[in-house]
């Protein structure tokens, strides 16, 4: 139930309801789109962007907040640990405990590498539980992998690595057909046929889900197999500072157990770093959809170690947060709710946009609309528009939501919402990394031998922008994929003598660009506390 | 302005906004979460619960980040819970009803208190598919435990010292890789893939101009 001050735009966008529900909004040109995303989309607000003075991506502008964290001091010195004699010895050493980690371990430990997980939570506790929507594959009759890079390569503005995105969607399926197989519950009909949706800039139906937990499914079916395989992890333990050898290759961490602080060492032969996304960085001061550890540290460690990175600049800001009420403001309201039909309305019951456009441009239309525009609703918290979602009911029949997205039913219905009933209020929240390390195909970073990356944490797979379901296909394809490599790769490889020498070496750098800072990073948690 | 309200966290008293949740309540206190905190929003089971409201008999469970505080309630954490977690092969793995007297026979000894169905934090049934694993039911098994984001809550309160949620795991396991019905066309696509069907179209894109991506991209055909 909404409150009063709710009820009249409410009652307007009941009333248009069947209207809107008839109604095909045009999609926008390409030119429109443009036009939209450089008035207002994040991205391009210049005075939210500071140049790097320092590191490999110097001149580079990133925001704020990353360029703070990037250019801090370590949280170590060389001084501080004993690189003689390592607590932990292992093949692949992985950092991060996600759907890219798990993925990568369960490949490493079946090449027969001495695989270890380190991970600042617990595993599991990682924006890949969290994933709602699904995972897109070209694997009905009507699609194809060409079709798939398209889609990708546009909606991510022409800037993907080609040679990634091809990996990618020629991997896809049979990264389907590797979870099915270790158990994952796909939504299938009574033959077997993946259930398959639209989700933003898809040409093709190939949103594949398991409900609206499918990011939880896949997630907790990888932690279990680790668990059956009994893969070493290490939990609330973060990587804090990367270890090259006297070539320069990457050859182990320094670990921080997260609650007694205590420092450890492992010597590794390669190291792949599955550290995810950045959304708990707040950037712009966005409210995020990601989990607690979302503090961009992957970035950090690859960073001050030399490692480049692609892209940075570019962070996607979900169209669809929930603005209402105060308690999950910001949590995510999945896009399949506009793929089944809901669509995006004004405080006068307009119908503003087509619900699956892309995300930049869906996002930058709901800020449009509400401070360009003044068609926002108040919400207490800020503004936010109307997601329609009974239009769904109406559309798919009743029960559709309790059917296929149950999660997001749950999630209103214990602040009093019944999303079957009522629309919801929503506007942007900050959700995934776009940018990250730069790797070449096989996962390994451009110019660090040995150092490996998957996942959020990595740059380039999906160019400036990043597809619905594109993002758990990635995890899965280039985290298996950085396990065997990492693993080969192991075999040939021994580890020279270990140096922490890069940190002063940064120190130094820091001093030269005259940069003045207390911050020290990786940040591993952001401060909630009341101070 | 803020209507406050008296929490008890671990027993000692705090003022907080009655709008928070538990977790936030628990930052507002002056507390910076390490344990007890992951997704923060009601996916990954990491903040499982115990509270009581002052004067209630009933001890209620629930998830930190989903529920608010309220006047006069006490909280517990419980940030973890020693579950047992049996291994096994899933290539191997027995996927008929024997395989729960295998790993987890202790789900025989249930004594129907239904504790753990009143305890789950999902609002779950859980006791009605701790039955249908022991029928042997793994798909009903699935169904109904699908939501379970494994806190633990509800072994917390087992008599029969029973591990709900990885019971559960394996039923959903075995069902989606071997009851739940084959997929056609993602075998044909995988083999189509390996045979090299769609190299040449992949290929030819890798090589286009971005102009020519820009135009076959606005043009493309969508599907309804
Ligand atoms: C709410 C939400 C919904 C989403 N929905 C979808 C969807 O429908 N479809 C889709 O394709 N994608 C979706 N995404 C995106 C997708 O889920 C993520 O991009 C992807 O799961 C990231 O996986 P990962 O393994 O790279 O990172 P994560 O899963 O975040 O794992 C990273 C892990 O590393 C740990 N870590 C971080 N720093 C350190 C350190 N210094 N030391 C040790 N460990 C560390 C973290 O705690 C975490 O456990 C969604 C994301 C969110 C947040
Ligand atoms: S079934 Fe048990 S573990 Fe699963 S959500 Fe309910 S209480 Fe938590
Ligand atoms: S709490 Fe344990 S004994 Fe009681 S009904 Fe549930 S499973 Fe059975
Ligand atoms: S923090 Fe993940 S469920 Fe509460």
């Amino acid at each position: 139930m909404y409150a009063e001050q709710f009820q009249k735009s409410l009652k307007a966008v009941e009333e248009a309801r069947e209207a809107n529900i008839a109604l095909e909004p045009k999609r926008m040109t390409a030119q429109q789109k443009e036009d939209l995303l450089a008035e207002f989309h994040p991205d391009y607000r210049k005075d939210e962007f500071t140049e790097l003075k320092i590191g490999p991506n110097k001149g580079d502008k990133v925001p704020h907040e990353l360029a703070e964290t990037l250019q801090a001091h370590a949280r170590i010195s060389a001084e501080d640990v004993n690189l003689e004699n390592p607590q932990y010895d292992v093949d692949v050493l992985i950092i991060g405990g996600g759907g890219a980690g798990a993925s990568a371990a369960i490949e490493a430990s079946d090449a027969g590498a001495n695989v270890m997980i380190v991970t600042k939570l617990r595993i599991g506790d990682a924006n890949t539980m969290m994933a709602e929507g699904g995972i897109q594959a070209a694997d009905k009759p009507n699609d194809s992998p060409a079709i798939h890079f398209v889609d990708a390569f546009g909606g991510g503005h022409f800037a993907a690595k080609r040679e990634l995105l091809r990996k990618l969607v020629c991997d896809a399926p049979e990264a389907i057909k590797w979870l099915n197989e270790l158990g994952v519950e796909f939504d299938k009909d009574a033959e077997g046929n993946m259930i398959t949706t639209h989700g933003g800039g898809t040409s093709r139906k190939r949103m594949h889900a398991a409900k609206d937990y499918s990011g939880a499914e896949i997630m907790r079916t990888l932690r279990d197999e680790v668990l059956n395989r009994q893969i070493p992890v290490v939990d609330f333990t973060a990587a804090v500072e990367l270890i090259l050898d006297e070539n320069g290759k990457c050859a182990g961490a320094v670990l921080m157990n997260m609650e007694t602080k205590e420092l450890m060492v492992a010597r590794a032969k390669t190291v792949i770093i599955a550290t995810g996304g950045a959304g708990r960085m707040h950037y712009q001061g966005f409210p995020t959809s990601n989990h607690y550890g979302a503090t961009a540290d992957g970035l950090v460690l690859g960073y001050r170690v030399g490692a480049k990175l692609l892209y940075a600049e570019t962070l996607q800001y979900h169209p669809t947060g929930a603005a209402f009420p105060e308690q999950i403001f910001g949590a995510l309201v999945t896009e399949k709710v506009r793929s089944l039909g809901a669509k995006l309305v004004n405080a006068n019951g307009e119908v503003f946009m087509h619900p699956l456009e892309t995300r930049d441009v869906a996002a930058a239309s709901i800020i449009r609309e509400c401070n360009a525009r003044s068609n926002g609703i108040e919400t207490g918290s800020g503004l936010g528009v109307w997601l329609d979602t009974p239009m769904i009911e109406k559309i798919g029949g009743e029960g559709t939501i309790m059917k296929r997205i149950p999660a997001m039913w749950r999630m209103f219905d214990k602040y009093g919402i019944d999303i079957r009933k009522e629309p919801i209020l929503v506007y942007p929240t900050l959700h995934y990394q776009n940018g990250g390390l730069d790797i070449k195909e096989d996962g390994e970073t451009t110019n660090i031998e040995n150092l490996f990356v998957a996942g959020e944490a990595v740059g380039g797979i999906h160019g400036r922008n990043r597809l619905m379901g594109n993002s758990l296909l990635d995890i899965i394809v280039f985290g298996r994929s950085a396990g065997k490599n990492a693993a080969q790769k192991a075999k040939n490889t021994q580890v020279g003598t270990m140096t922490l020498s890069h940190i002063a070496k940064f120190e130094q750098e820091i001093e030269d660009a005259g940069i003045v800072t207390d911050t020290v990073s990786p940040k591993l948690l952001p401060s909630y506390a009341r101070k | 302005m803020e209507n406050m309200v008296n929490v008890f966290l671990f027993g000692k008293k705090y003022q907080v906004p009655d709008n928070l949740t538990i977790m936030r309540a628990m930052e507002y206190a002056g507390y910076e979460l390490v344990r007890g905190c992951g997704c923060r929003n009601g996916f990954c089971g990491a903040c499982a619960t115990i509270y009581r409201i002052a004067g209630d008999r009933e001890l209620k469970a629930c998830l930190a980040c989903q529920t608010k505080v309220e006047d006069n309630m006490y909280v517990a954490t419980l940030p973890f819970f020693p579950l047992v977690k049996q291994v096994y092969d899933i290539e191997t793995v027995n996927t008929t009803e024997q395989v729960m007297m295998q790993l987890y026979p202790e789900i025989y000894a249930c004594v129907g208190c239904n504790a753990c169905t009143k305890a789950c934090t999902q609002g779950l049934n859980v006791m009605q598919y701790i039955a249908y694993a022991q029928r042997g039911d793994f798909e009903a098994c699935a169904e109904e435990s699908f939501d379970c984001v494994m806190c633990g809550v509800c072994s917390s309160r087992c008599p029969a010292g029973i591990s709900h949620p990885q019971v559960a795991m394996l039923a959903r396991r075995i069902n989606g890789k071997y009851l739940a019905p084959k997929c056609g066309h993602l075998e044909d696509r995988v083999q189509e893939i390996k045979d090299g069907t769609f190299t040449e179209l992949i290929e030819a894109l890798m090589q286009k101009p971005v102009e020519e991506m820009k135009e076959l991209y606005n043009t493309r055909e969508i599907e309804k």
